[in-house]
């Protein structure tokens, strides 16, 4: 490991390793300093400036997102220009956008309107001239509303650095300037997979989760951590419920192993059939062949599989009997579907679908 | 796995054979791309150009299920220009003697011939190999699912241990799970063979063990039927009694027609889902189960890692979780199981039975997980096995093996191969993302995806509906004409039941593991009249 290097922030000395960022130095000591366009597993670009701060002998404020630490740099992040800066570029964003919380699925959960409020901005001082682009909603997973997209390229980014789907991109440039996919096509006919990481990642409500919109706002929502359903990566997700439903999953920067926050299409959007009408309540039973399914209560389902399968152990033998688990369930399940089978019918007629 | 996800990303060099990781792994994919992307060198053996393709320095287009070969033929240049790690081979592993003669039967232009990668190829293949330390190599079910899919794997093996990339970080041979939780169903002993944590149920010590544990006098100690022969003797009448627990047989098993007719011929059969399915249907007592959300437990995930599953909906109407339906059930056949919850079920009798899960309790699953083996409490888990070259057997076992060609090949009638396998947006037979909106939006059917060659050849065009037969069956499907498929070959998925694969796949097995040639059959596409 090189050696440490001192710097001072705010006055504190603070000793950090070489090669760190302003950024990552001040929020190791628990110095806050806002950002929006910095994402975790992406390159710094300092395209927000919201991460500006006070450099001595430096000619202009510096994104600290960006800026290595250099021995003995001296750093103040809560001066009152510093504060004054940020609050003007927050307000060139507001100002350029439909910022609407009345109407956005992302209001208690937007990181543009979290600084609005840390910056204690009443309003902006410029007048609100968004560019009035028409919605992208012909998909029923992802809503985009570029009027508010501040630019920050965190969707870039986790597109093309994460996900490594290279589907998304700026196109065009000064106030025209917007992100999305090749020949400005709708998400459906692009080569995107839906894997959803840009909406994750979005800081305001320009990319939202379709299916989430008006199922609950985001203090209504219950999280509970668990692990995928589909392949066998074990993607740690962050389910988002609200009145027995699953209104979205969400990946967790948080989380480490085996998925670092990320997920893929049917992870994110593939859980829809908890809660779909097709799904079976009650026991079902048919006594005789041809015969149509009787609902049952569970302990005549118990009775009738009791008698049949003892039936058929006593009078072929436990090895006439044989069960095939499940590789989407649990392995306490598995577990117990084994023990059913070799401990109280007494074979080892147990498999699974391991192959496939 | 004998390695982790978390060596993606850092791995130097990778070697995927038969997965097309992008569709079937998508998240672990990103980290191979990552990978790639700052700097790692990238080798996709496949016979389809696959996504990932575009990544890679060197893509070998084999002949389906010419695995062996291909391999034997690699193992022969790195013996014959002495590529291979001797001290590594010399010190961690027996066998290689028998090894080299095989392999000598094997030079690239034989290895040539059967795969169709021209030797020139092979040897560099073979270089470009050696030339890496140590090198990841991954592979799905292109590997497994052939008669001969054992020796695939141990070929596998073979190739990873005379580089000496077994044992240590970002190498190893690393098969990835398709489903959630086939690694746990396998490591608690959903096996004919094995009680939970791989103990032989032909070991008395073991059987006592499990017996003085479940309160009950005796086990039985002969290995019992794989699924593959459970269904079988469904038909011959040696099976009377069939309990399936979550699984869709009927769209899952190559030759539709027939497993349905042994389905049919069950004198008894359960069913436990969470949605009615073309196997309920032939049920006698279907039991509605809770999902995945309605219930608490634990997956483990194709790196040995065991992670939380919780619960964050309540079961819709009457339908139980279904350890509470075993423990019922149990309870009808006189046995009173104390274990009341899925923790009481893995902290007091899982951990405390299998010994490579000992360490494991839930409270020390409250974040990311713990990889088996971890035999104690203080244990941190096992991310790299066999580390510094020791063997679980003590030496790493090097195998000679032969080729031999899939057990149906193409002919004057049936002159493609058809291979088979998952795609992206849909998992299995679709009774979960059949179910969800959008992902059926993304696909809504299946289609054949041949050559632009052989469409052309046909008279086909992208999107017609054609004829795929082969001698179990037939379906009509829309072609798909696509740079990813070699003339020659015909690619399917398993996932609608209109056009499923397993209308026309061989119900062939390798002989060790009863796994089905899903990768090989023989089949014809013709234009619809």
């Amino acid at each position: 490991m090189d050696k440490k290097i001192t710097v001072t922030i705010d006055g504190q000395e603070v000793s950090a390793d070489p090669g760190q960022t302003i950024l990552e130095a001040a929020r190791n000591q628990g110095i806050y300093i806002p950002t929006l366009c910095h994402y975790s597993r992406t390159t710094n670009v300092g395209a927000c400036r919201v991460c500006v701060v006070e450099v001595e002998n430096a000619r202009s404020y510096v994104a600290s997102c960006c800026a290595p630490i250099t021995p003995g740099m001296v750093i103040r992040t809560n001066t009152p220009a510093i504060r004054a800066a940020q609050r003007m570029i927050v307000e060139l964003m507001w100002s350029s956008g439909d910022h609407n919380c009345l109407t956005c699925e992302q209001n208690g959960a937007c990181e543009l309107q979290d600084l609005v409020y840390r910056l204690q901005i009443d309003k902006p001082r410029f007048p609100i001239e968004h560019p009035a682009y028409g919605p992208d909603s012909t998909n029923t997973m992802i809503t985009r509303d570029l009027n508010k997209c501040i630019l920050c390229g965190r969707c870039v980014r986790a597109c093309n650095e994460i996900q490594v789907n290279e589907v998304l991109d700026f196109a065009n440039r000064g106030s025209y300037a917007k992100v999305g996919p090749a020949f400005d096509a709708d998400y459906i006919d692009s080569a995107c997979v839906f894997c959803g990481e840009c909406a994750q990642v979005c800081p305001t409500g320009a990319i939202t989760f379709k299916q989430a919109k008006f199922a609950g706002r985001p203090w209504e929502l219950a999280k509970t951590r668990t692990t995928c359903a589909y392949c066998g990566v074990g993607c740690q997700i962050d389910l988002y419920t609200k009145d027995n439903k699953i209104v979205k999953v969400m990946g967790n920067r948080e989380y480490g192993q085996p998925n670092e926050g990320s997920l893929c299409v049917k992870g994110r959007f593939g859980m829809d059939f908890i809660s779909h009408p097709d799904r079976l309540t009650k026991p079902l039973i048919r006594r005789r062949k041809g015969e149509d399914f009787q609902e049952a209560a569970w302990d005549e389902a118990y009775a009738f599989i009791a008698e049949r399968l003892a039936a058929v152990k006593k009078e072929y033998g436990p090895d006439s009997i044989a069960g095939l688990s499940s590789a989407r369930c649990t392995n306490e399940e598995n577990y117990l579907f084994q023990k059913f089978l070799r401990g109280a019918i007494g074979t080892n007629n147990v498999d699974h679908c391991a192959r496939l | 796995m004998t390695n982790s996800f978390a060596d993606y990303a850092k791995a130097k060099m990778i070697i995927l054979v038969g997965t097309n990781i992008t569709e079937a792994h998508p998240v672990a994919s990103t980290f191979v791309k990552d990978a790639a992307l700052a700097g790692a060198r990238l080798i996709v053996i496949d016979p389809r150009r696959t996504d990932m393709v575009d990544f890679a320095e060197m893509h070998v287009p084999l002949k389906v299920g010419s695995d062996v070969a291909l391999i034997n033929g690699v193992m022969n240049v790195l013996i014959e220009e002495n590529l291979y790690d001797k001290k590594y081979v010399d010190s961690c592993t027996e066998g290689f003697e028998d090894l080299k003669k095989k392999v000598m039967e094997y030079p690239p232009e034989r290895a040539a011939e059967i795969s169709g990668i021209p030797a020139d190829a092979i040897r560099e293949l073979a270089r470009k190999m050696a030339s890496v330390k140590p090198a990841m190599l991954m592979y799905t079910l292109g590997i497994t699912e052939h008669i001969c899919g054992v020796n695939n794997v141990m070929s596998c093996a073979n190739l990873q241990m005379l580089l000496g990339n077994v044992g240590v970080e970002c190498g190893g041979v690393n098969p990835q799970r398709g489903q959630n939780n086939v690694q746990g169903a396998c490591d608690m002993g959903a096996l004919p063979n094995v009680f939970p944590g791989y103990q032989p149920v032909a070991n008395a010590d073991a059987r006592a063990k499990f017996a003085k544990a479940w309160n009950v006098k005796s086990l039985p100690d002969k290995p019992g039927m794989m699924m593959p022969t459970m269904m079988k003797n469904l038909t011959t009448g040696k099976v009377k009694g069939f309990y399936v627990f979550g699984e869709n047989l009927a769209n899952t098993e190559p030759d539709i027609k027939h497993v349905e007719h042994e389905l049919q011929s069950a004198e008894f059969l359960v069913c436990q889902d969470i949605f009615p399915t073309e196997t309920t249907r032939f049920a006698h007592v279907i039991l509605p189960a809770a999902a995945w959300s309605e219930n608490d437990g634990t997956f483990a995930s194709s790196e040995r890692r065991v992670n939380r599953v919780r619960t964050a909906s309540v079961p819709p109407g009457d339908a139980k979780p279904n350890w509470w339906i075993f423990k019922e059930l149990a309870k009808r056949f006189g046995h009173e199981w104390a274990s009341a919850s899925a923790q009481e079920i893995w902290d007091n009798e899982v951990s405390v039975l299998a010994p490579s899960m000992a360490g494991i309790k839930y409270a020390r699953l409250e974040n990311d997980g713990l990889q088996w083996p971890c035999p104690g409490a203080e244990h941190p888990g096992t991310p790299t096995l066999h580390k510094g070259g020791k063997f679980t057997r003590g030496l790493g076992m090097l195998k000679a093996i032969d080729y031999i060609p899939p057990a149906e090949v193409p002919d004057p009638e049936y002159p493609f191969v058809l291979s088979t396998g998952r795609r992206l947006y849909h998992y299995h037979t679709r009774t979960q993302t059949g179910r969800s909106a959008g992902i059926n939006d993304l696909l809504g059917e299946e289609t054949a995806d041949i050559s632009a060659a052989d469409a052309q050849a046909k008279g086909i065009s992208d999107g017609e509906k054609i004829s795929v037969k082969s001698r179990r069956g037939e379906v009509v499907v829309k072609a798909r004409v696509t740079k990813e498929i070699p003339p020659g070959l015909v690619w399917m998925a398993f996932h609608f039941r209109e056009a499923c694969a397993n209308w026309l796949t061989n119900p062939v097995y390798d002989p060790v593991t009863q796994t089905a040639e899903y990768k090989a059959c023989a089949v014809r596409i013709d234009k619809l009249r």
